[in-house]
């Protein structure tokens, strides 16, 4: 809970990128020990918000911001994250950093190393200091362990599923022994309920260690579980800064969108009773969610359903079967074999898939907005192309390309300055608009999307929902979506099928009690669908 | 458990294709060479203990993912600098090898700093820029040696000087230092002759590498190869650990090159450090090792096939085409299209991970298209 005296606070912050105002006077305390609730719609300034106190360098390369930082009563000015870092603060990005060919350990300790002196230390200095691997090792799940969660020590952040990645960063701040202020940007955007479940209840236990933590988060009831007060940031300025008592995840989503969030009614097209795709007994070897004997059938025109907890191998179906890790069974799509192992035959095959991993894969963040949405039919089918000289050439169709990036921009409300701005100025958020929009512009006959709406906030879930169920209707486009939010399956899937342990527990049509779904998850019951174990 | 991890005997080829592609050739050339076991075997033996030293300059920089180091030329040159004034200063046997490393070690620190610096601003072309920086040295050395040295520093011994009275010799024969570290200490065993200190000094060397890989700066540097941005963020001086990645690896060449020139007895005194580097990037390549991956295993397996086929070729090509000389020109331009195509498969490899990586959303690429795509880009 707050002390008197607070830790941190933020007076009249401001900031503009070349003119376009994205922070407005932001003014707020965080207190000892307090969990702050910061939210807000996708671009409203959360991020850059926390790059200011950060001292990150895109800021001072930017222009700087106005206003002032005051920590323990002592204004500061961060001029490099290493400052903030050494005035305890720690900070998880919304983008990964981690050193891939590294293990847990390696990462989480990464040049904050035990290491063992020796005779070369007073000649050549201390990194001629040999490595204590055995006590990195201690250190690394004494990290860990205070996150509540299992994983492993030693295994290759390359080989971790993305979920394990996150704990290892937030490890790596926790690790830290001066750490006062945490800032966890969205690190449950790629966990899973149950996960972040875990995730929120170290949080609650740094939080009674005296440590405050300012955490972002799209999932509102987090925020109410978690958190001690709420700042909510709309366009840039703080449009509320109250404690959470009391307070309701539909009064803060009013406060963020500044008026009412409509619920998105539903209404299933009819779909087909053809087998479209057709999974006879796949296993997947993905770390952390092996998939080890799924069968199901899937209709042409139909939506449908996989979700489950996490690591029960729901994410590894899609993934095994686009073929990005190693899959043994048999899949056919429209009667027609699907080749397993061979990411570039599937992709033939008219599938498209939107990959829960969306930091690492996808984006070129160099390239503009319209380019990233229109690369992929472009490669695909050769489409915003005009050619020249009897087809010698193919120049790319600036106008074509310009009216695709819009028509996304506006379906998706992707929140940017034109089709022209770069991928990499866009916020976290409607950078995964256009991985989805990218995919949309595909029209494959088959689309796989995993987690669709992680890192989306509550305004624009519906609008993604939606864009899903039209293209379903209008195109007669067949989804297999991947959610880890049952609400969201019910709400436009067909039928809903829950894994457990790498296989079919059982499948459900939305309108069934969520107790059903329930007793699928926690392996209790299986279902006559299922897939016996 | 899973299939797909089993051993794959093609796949293993193709991962060391050009280990196997030399092996191949080895062992083809090596009947019709002649030459006895025995011989190949003493012979590997000496030339091992020659040479071994240089290829462990590049480990270094390697982990530090800055590729193969071409300008450990520059560590090499320091090296000869050092020969040239202990010859020229008539410093005998190991006396002499210990004076050319004092003189040559502190200039190869300043040379390595130097190249350092080039390279963190040449970041992501690090090899071609060492390349570079290499024929760079090369006049700078030339410069030094045929009108600094007898002009600004008098020569004092006639047999180094040109016989134009100035300037420092094309071949410089190292009489006075030959076998200096070599004879030391000896062993005959049978038919092969064993020089037990140089392999010593090589032992150190290895076991000096794998105490350093656990080391803090070998950690940082493993670290740096594999993300520069993550390492920064995390604190590391990336810049600096890179630089001490060059100036280690330009020790190293500086020494071995001193070792190599002992051994051989004489220097092409404006020639020997090219080959050097040439050599040592092959035996590497050949050994396994890739430009971003390179192991103690590699340097050794690497010596050994590249001087197997030295020794086999030209005589095997004296056999075949009845001259020695398309022998000796046949191991040279090998040597010149092993480094070539190690490189061109590295490049390939890596188009091939990236493609597979962003595979995820990509569509069906049709040839033309992607043709295009990449022409459009270019506008
Ligand atoms: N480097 C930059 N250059 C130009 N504009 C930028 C840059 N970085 C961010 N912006 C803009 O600032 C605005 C706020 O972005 P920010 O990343 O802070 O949003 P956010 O609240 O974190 O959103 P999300 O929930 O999607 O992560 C966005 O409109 C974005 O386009
Ligand atoms: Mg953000």
């Amino acid at each position: 809970m707050a002390n008197e005296s607070s830790l941190l606070s933020l007076e009249g912050i401001s900031k503009d990128f070349y003119g376009n105002v994205v922070l407005e006077d932001v003014t707020f305390t965080v207190g000892r020990g307090e969990i702050i609730g910061l939210v807000g719609e996708n671009g409203a300034g959360k991020t850059t918000l926390m790059r200011i106190l950060f001292g990150m360098p895109v800021i001072a390369e930017t222009g700087g911001f106005k206003g002032r930082i005051m920590l323990d009563g002592k204004q500061v000015a961060f001029t490099s994250p290493f400052d903030a870092l050494d005035a305890g603060i720690g900070m998880v990005h919304q983008e990964f950093s981690l050193i891939p060919g590294f293990t847990a350990t390696e990462n989480i300790t990464l040049n904050r190393e035990s290491m063992k002196r020796n005779v070369a230390c007073d000649i050549f200095g201390e990194r001629m200091s040999v490595l204590d691997r055995a006590r990195m090792r201690t250190r690394a799940a004494k990290a860990i362990s205070r996150l509540g969660v299992k994983l492993d020590p030693d295994i290759l952040v390359s080989e971790m599923p993305v979920g394990h990645k996150q704990f290892t960063e937030i490890a790596r701040e926790i690790d830290r022994s001066n750490v006062k202020l945490l800032v966890l940007d969205e690190p449950t955007a790629v966990l899973t309920e149950t996960e972040a479940e875990v995730l929120i209840q170290s949080m609650r236990m740094l939080a009674a260690q005296g440590i405050s933590i300012i955490f972002i988060s799209h999932r509102l009831h987090e925020i109410i579980n978690v958190a001690d007060k709420i700042v909510v940031l709309r366009d840039g300025k703080a449009v509320k800064s109250v404690p959470v008592k009391g307070v309701s995840v539909h009064d803060i989503a009013t406060w963020m969108v500044g008026r009412e969030v409509k619920g998105s009614s539903s209404m299933l097209s009819a779909c087909s009773e053809k087998v479209f795709l057709k999974v006879d007994n796949l296993w997947v070897d993905m770390p952390g969610e092996t998939v080890r004997n799924v069968s199901f059938d899937v209709c042409e025109g139909e939506i449908f359903g996989i979700g489950g907890l996490a690591g029960q191998g729901k994410l590894g179906i899609p993934n095994g079967l686009m073929g990005l890790f190693p899959a043994g069974g048999n899949a056919s799509l429209d009667d027609s074999p699907v080749p397993l192992n061979d990411p570039h035959k599937v992709l033939n095959n008219h599938m498209a898939f939107v990959s829960e991993d969306r930091r690492g894969v996808g984006l070129l963040l160099d390239e503009t907005l319209e380019w990233n949405v229109a690369f992929t039919a472009m490669q695909a089918k050769g489409e915003h192309l005009i050619p020249v000289l009897g087809g010698l050439f193919k120049l790319r169709n600036e106008r074509t390309m310009k009216l695709l990036a819009e028509e996304y921009i506006k379906t998706l409300e992707i929140k940017c300055t034109g089709p022209k701005q770069r991928a990499k100025e866009l916020s976290g958020g409607n950078q995964q608009k256009i991985c989805l929009a990218k995919a949309f512009a595909l029209k494959p006959k088959l689309l796989f999307v995993s987690e669709p709406t992680r890192g989306i906030d509550v305004g624009a879930k519906a609008i993604v929902l939606e864009t899903l169920r039209r293209y379903n209707k209008e195109y007669g486009m067949t989804i297999v979506m991947v959610s880890s939010e049952l609400e969201e399956l019910r709400s436009i899937c067909h039928r809903i099928a829950i894994v457990d342990e790498g296989r079919i527990a059982g499948i459900l049509p939305p309108t069934a009690e969520i107790a059903e779904f329930g007793l699928l998850m926690s392996g209790e019951k299986t279902g006559k669908n299922g897939d016996a174990a | 458990m899973n299939p797909l991890k089993k051993f794959e005997p093609l796949k293993f080829i193709s991962d060391n294709i050009v280990t196997v592609i030399f092996l191949a050739l080895t062992i083809i050339a090596i009947p019709f060479s002649r030459l006895s076991g025995i011989y190949i075997l003493s012979n590997l033996i000496d030339r091992f203990a020659r040479s071994a030293f240089l290829v462990f300059a590049l480990i270094l920089p390697i982990m530090a993912g800055m590729g193969i180091n071409f300008a450990m030329v520059l560590g090499a040159t320091a090296g000869q600098i050092g020969l040239i004034f202990a010859i020229d200063y008539n410093v005998m046997g190991i006396q002499g090898l210990l004076l050319a490393t004092c003189i040559g070690v502190p200039l190869s620190i300043f040379l390595g700093w130097f190249c350092g610096q080039v390279l963190n601003r040449a970041r992501g072309r690090e090899m071609v820029t060492g390349f570079i920086l290499g024929y760079f040295m090369d006049g700078v050395y030339q410069f030094f040696g045929l009108y600094v040295m007898g002009w600004l520093i008098p020569i004092r011994t006639r047999e180094v000087m040109q016989v134009t009275g100035s300037g420092v010799r094309n071949t410089l024969a190292l009489g006075p230092v030959r076998g200096g570290l070599d004879n030391i200490l000896n062993l005959q065993v049978g038919p092969f002759h064993l020089p037990l200190l140089t392999f010593g000094v090589i032992a150190f060397l290895c076991l000096f590498i794998i105490w350093f890989r656990k080391t803090k700066l070998g950690h940082d540097m493993r670290a740096i190869g594999q993300d520069q941005g993550v390492s920064h963020s995390a604190g590391i001086a990336v810049d600096r650990t890179r630089i001490m990645a060059i100036v280690i690896s330009t020790i190293l060449a500086c020494i071995g090159q001193i070792i190599y020139l002992q051994n051989m007895g004489n220097m092409g005194t404006y020639t020997s450090q090219r080959q050097a580097g040439y050599f040592a990037a092959a035996a590497i390549l050949v050994g396994g090792a890739t430009v971003s991956k390179a192991t103690i295993m590699n340097v050794f397996v690497g010596v050994f096939l590249v001087h197997s086929l030295y020794i086999t070729m030209p005589i095997a090509g004296k056999e075949i085409f009845k001259s020695a000389m398309v022998g000796q020109y046949m191991s040279d331009f090998i040597n010149y299209a092993i480094i070539a195509l190690a490189l061109v498969l590295h490049a390939w490899r890596n188009k091939r991970n990236a493609d597979l990586a962003r595979a995820g959303l990509r569509g069906h690429a049709d040839k033309d298209s992607a043709l295009a795509a990449q022409a459009g880009a270019v506008q």
